[in-house]
């Protein structure tokens, strides 16, 4: 520790720590625009220049390592004519536009002049003039002119996101922030360059003059739409979400949160938001119910389905982003009706998941300490697009010597350093894992694993290996498109197996919002009931379908939409008209996480508990609320909360020890190689649920482009078709027609073809085999 | 001088380096001592000489316009900075003018030295204070007669 003294205040500081952070400690606040605690420090707005004694000039606090003794100070004088001199350069050619101006009202640059500026200007010459740039659908700049040059955007996409796509053209004056010709900004985490704007040059294009920054309530809640949880402001006027932006927690998201957690409530309030019950009469039209009537026709539909059918013909499916308590009542009406087909996970084998899980599947450590690990090895994700901010964490692990190595299917870029990675088709994931255990084996000098016997490692498999063994604090995660696969208890024992020889951590990513938490909530079958996927196979009388979207969410797309509608009575808890208007016979409005308090579990099993925080729409009641309603309308026992706490406190009992438990108790081994083409089930990240899918600007996204048939120029050729030619693709489910696309990074005998969208609804969104012709 | 001209002054280290007047000039050795003393710098050790033709106004817009070019735009006090004293002197050269404008211009030099990263906003700076201090009647002339005192000789 180095001792130094500022304003007169004796300061304790880290050796090779900055002024301003030593400050920033002792709550002494010293201007700047281009310090971030997050970034690379860049010292070129000069504003946080202050006095240090035995320093001819001002020293920039930024940039000025602490030494013992030093004695600083930030007020003096001398000091402050510096800051104030840098205040009116930065002013010269700044539009002073603040009354029109986004930022106006949350601007640094705003609230600083008015500490530091003088209240005319002395520039009598022609302002500068930057033209606008075009970002995409996400960011606006539309007025570059106010930019003060503090490179933050530059740092920001390049550190945290890991990508050069904003940067610095020309020189002096006229140097401009602009994108590489003509592209658009298309970084996952983009909009947190709009969050360390210091100015209104780079401004939320969806929030854009919508409403001035004190006319918002600020309220925290938790995003749902993927595992880690990131805390969040959902900013309101007039108890309607205007714009959301990351609630700092140093333990999950840090100071940064994903495109998709931030641009995704644009699809709350659109023309498909379900505002009142609706029941299908006997004319097959919908008509507006009011809630008791609604509840009513759920009621003795069901009723009769349990007299004439008997409890088990009843199924009860919800998502990875419904809340713990909404999955937790769920999961208790079904079982109360005597039923035990309740699941959350509408993707992959659930059952056979079941059969090799013990516990809930978690990440294996804090999210905190991704950073800390060494060597990390990820098996079957789309890591950047599923967990944004997981490999943002990696991101930063790799400039400390964390080495990545990854087995896929796409050749992906992680934007992380890649040490080693094997890219093959889903069927043959398992054998890959069990290839790098034999050759951590071979390396060891032990004897390979029983059940891989025979196995021969590749070079690819031999360098993952010795990357893992390299290591001191080893992790082993399995992605969403493993869990979701059919062999995903291969994969997990397999994965698991690796982990245990490489003397590292076995962990899921988990897939959504509150993937650990439906588990916990104990939504998914436990005496032999039905998984999601075998309820949405074949017809059961009665289901009750939470938030989902089975055309887009199921494996089974179209064909999970003609069981529901085999049915005597689907009823839908839905924020949505269209997500269930061809299937339910009863749609209940229920909130969206904004609307509703409730609890997320997130990967590391932190649960994170919120109060809602805008008015329902409509009628739109939580779906808390109405599953504890219609347990009291069943008359059945155990519906008595009055709380959404009062469900979470009896779900969280005992606390989470011993509850959450990677061990697999299935034993790893071979798969035998597919034959023919296999499909590989991309969700592209903003597809992933609902809220996300309505959401106009994710939507104009690159990343939302139409799904095409991708695959590499050896299948391509296989099939005798040609880059754009249009292919006929059919699977177990359905059958399809897209165009083909050539992509050199797709595996040998698999064809990349996205799910989640309505021109792949009838393939489904499952993995497994397909066939693939030209018409 | 060439042509029987008289001396008017010299910047004795290169264009960054504060100008001397003829008659300071003509009392000092070429030593960095000598120079300092002075109030001036061998700097690069590049010398220019004006003699009576040269309008130092346009001289020093001149050299403002280079250091406005060179400016990398990195450090805020030298992007902004060097435009504005480019464009200010411009406007004086141009009898566009005003008597504020001379304070003004010494004070934004003032305001960028050792406000920077590298020593370019230094460099401008040091020419536009030396030039206002030891020629500030031209300046003066040339804001109000719209005019340049040295123009009868060309």
């Amino acid at each position: 520790m180095v001792e130094l003294t500022i304003d007169g205040l004796k300061v304790e500081a880290a050796e090779g720590s900055m002024v301003i952070q030593a400050a920033h400690a002792a709550g002494l606040y010293i201007p700047h625009f281009c310090y971030h605690k997050k970034l690379s420090i860049a010292a070129n707005c000069r504003m946080c220049l202050v006095e240090v004694e035995k320093a001819p000039k001002a020293l920039p606090a930024c940039a000025t390592p602490v030494t013992n003794g030093m004695v600083v100070h930030t007020r003096s004088d001398k000091a402050v004519a510096a800051q104030r001199a840098v205040m009116e350069f930065l002013l010269i050619n700044h539009p002073l536009d603040c009354p029109v101006c986004d930022q106006g009202g949350e601007c640094q640059l705003q609230d600083l002049a008015m500490g530091y500026g003088e209240s005319a200007s002395r520039y009598k010459e022609p302002k500068r003039v930057v033209f606008h740039k075009p970002m995409g659908p996400l960011i606006s700049a539309e007025q570059m002119q106010r930019c003060i040059h503090c490179t933050r955007c530059i740092r920001v996409g390049e550190e945290i996101g890991g990508i050069m796509e904003v940067g610095m053209l020309n020189r002096g004056e006229f140097s401009e922030i602009t994108t590489f010709v003509g592209e658009a900004v298309e970084s996952e985490l983009s909009g947190n360059m709009i969050d360390v704007c210091p100015v209104g040059a780079l401004l939320s294009k969806p929030f854009m003059m919508s409403a001035r920054t004190w006319e918002l309530a600020r309220r925290r809640s938790v995003s749902p739409h993927d595992s880690v949880g990131a805390n969040l402001v959902v900013q309101t006027k007039m108890d309607r979400v205007m714009r959301v932006v990351p609630f700092e927690n140093e333990d999950v998201n840090e100071c940064w949160i994903s495109d998709r957690d931030r641009f995704a409530y644009c699809g709350l309030y659109t023309e498909d938001r379900l505002q009142h019950p609706m029941v299908k009469g006997c004319d097959g039209q919908w008509h507006e119910a009011s809630w008791s009537d609604a509840l009513q026709a759920v009621v003795d539909g069901i009723n009769q389905v349990r007299e004439e059918s008997g409890p088990a013909q009843i199924g009860a499916i919800g998502t990875e982003t419904a809340t713990l308590e909404e999955l937790a009542l769920l999961a208790r009406l079904t079982r109360a009706l005597g039923s035990d087909n309740v699941d959350f996970r509408l993707r992959g084998d659930g059952a056979a998941l079941d059969g090799a899980l013990s516990g809930a599947p978690w990440l294996g450590l804090p999210i905190a300490g991704l950073n800390d690990l060494d060597r990390v090895l990820v098996v079957g994700s789309f890591l950047r697009k599923d967990h944004p901010l997981f490999a943002q964490r990696l991101r930063q692990a790799a400039k400390h010597g964390m080495q990545l190595s990854l087995i896929e299917s796409v050749t992906t870029d992680p934007l992380v350093p890649v040490a080693a990675r094997m890219t093959v088709a889903p069927s043959a994931c398992a054998n890959a894992l069990a290839e790098v255990a034999v050759a951590l084996a071979e390396q060891a000098g032990q004897a390979a694993p029983e059940a891989f016997a025979g196995v021969q490692p590749g070079e690819s498999a031999r360098a993952i290996a010795a990357s893992l063994a390299s290591g001191e604090r080893v992790a082993v995660l399995l992605g969403n498109m493993a869990v979701a696969s059919d062999q995903a208890a291969l994969l997990a024992a397999n994965a698991a197996a690796l982990a245990q020889a490489a003397g590292g951590t076995f962990g899921f990513l988990t897939a959504g919002g509150n993937t650990v938490g439906g588990y916990l909530a104990g939504a998914v079958p436990s005496q032999g009931g039905l998984d999601a996927a075998r309820m949405l196979a074949q017809p059961l009388k009665a289901y009750i379908v939470l938030h989902a979207e089975p055309r887009l969410d199921s494996d089974l797309g179209e064909r999970a939409v003609r069981t529901l509608q085999g049915s005597a009575l689907a009823v839908a808890l839905t924020s949505y008209r269209s997500a269930a208007e061809d299937w339910a016979d009863v749609m209940l409005p229920v909130a969206p996480f904004t609307e509703t308090s409730g609890t997320f579990v997130n990967a590391e099993g932190r649960a994170q508990s919120f109060k809602g925080v805008a008015v329902p729409v409509g009628d739109t009641r939580p779906a808390w609320k109405v599953l504890r309603v219609l347990g009291n309308l069943f008359e059945l026992q155990g519906f008595d909360d009055e709380t959404s706490e009062s469900v979470r406190d009896t779900v969280m009992v005992g606390g989470l020890e011993g509850r959450l438990s990677n061990a697999i108790r299935t034993a790893p081994g071979l798969h035998a190689p597919a034959q023919g083409l296999e499909r590989i089930p991309e969700v592209p990240i903003y597809r992933s649920d609902a809220l996300v899918r309505r959401s106009q600007p994710l939507q104009e996204h690159v990343a939302s482009a139409p799904p095409r048939a991708a695959m590499n120029a050896a299948t391509l050729q296989a099939l005798g078709a040609q880059d754009g030619d249009a292919l006929r693709i059919s699977s177990a489910h359905g059958a399809i027609e897209l165009p083909a696309a050539l992509d050199p990074a797709v595996a040998d005998g698999a064809v990349r073809i996205a799910g989640a969208f309505e021109q792949t609804a009838a393939l489904g969104c499952g993995q497994g085999q397909i066939t693939v012709e030209r018409i | 001088m060439r042509g029987g001209r008289t001396l008017k002054a010299v910047i004795p280290g290169g264009s960054s380096a504060p100008v001397l007047p003829a008659d300071i000039m003509m009392q000092t050795n070429m030593d960095y001592d000598s120079i300092a003393k002075a109030g001036s710098m061998l700097g690069s050790g590049a010398v220019i000489v004006m003699d009576d033709t040269r309008c130092m106004v346009k001289s020093l817009m001149r050299l403002s316009y280079f250091y406005f070019e060179e400016s990398c735009g990195q450090c805020t006090p030298c992007r902004e900075g060097t435009g504005w004293l480019y464009r200010m002197m411009h406007r004086v050269e141009h009898g566009r003018g005003t008597p504020e404008d001379i304070e003004t211009l010494d004070s934004v030099a003032h305001n960028m030295m050792g406000r920077t990263i590298c020593a370019l906003a230094d460099a401008a700076a040091m020419p536009v204070r030396s030039f206002i201090k030891h020629f500030r009647d031209e300046f003066v002339h040339h804001i109000e007669h719209k005019d340049c005192v040295v123009s009868k000789y060309l």
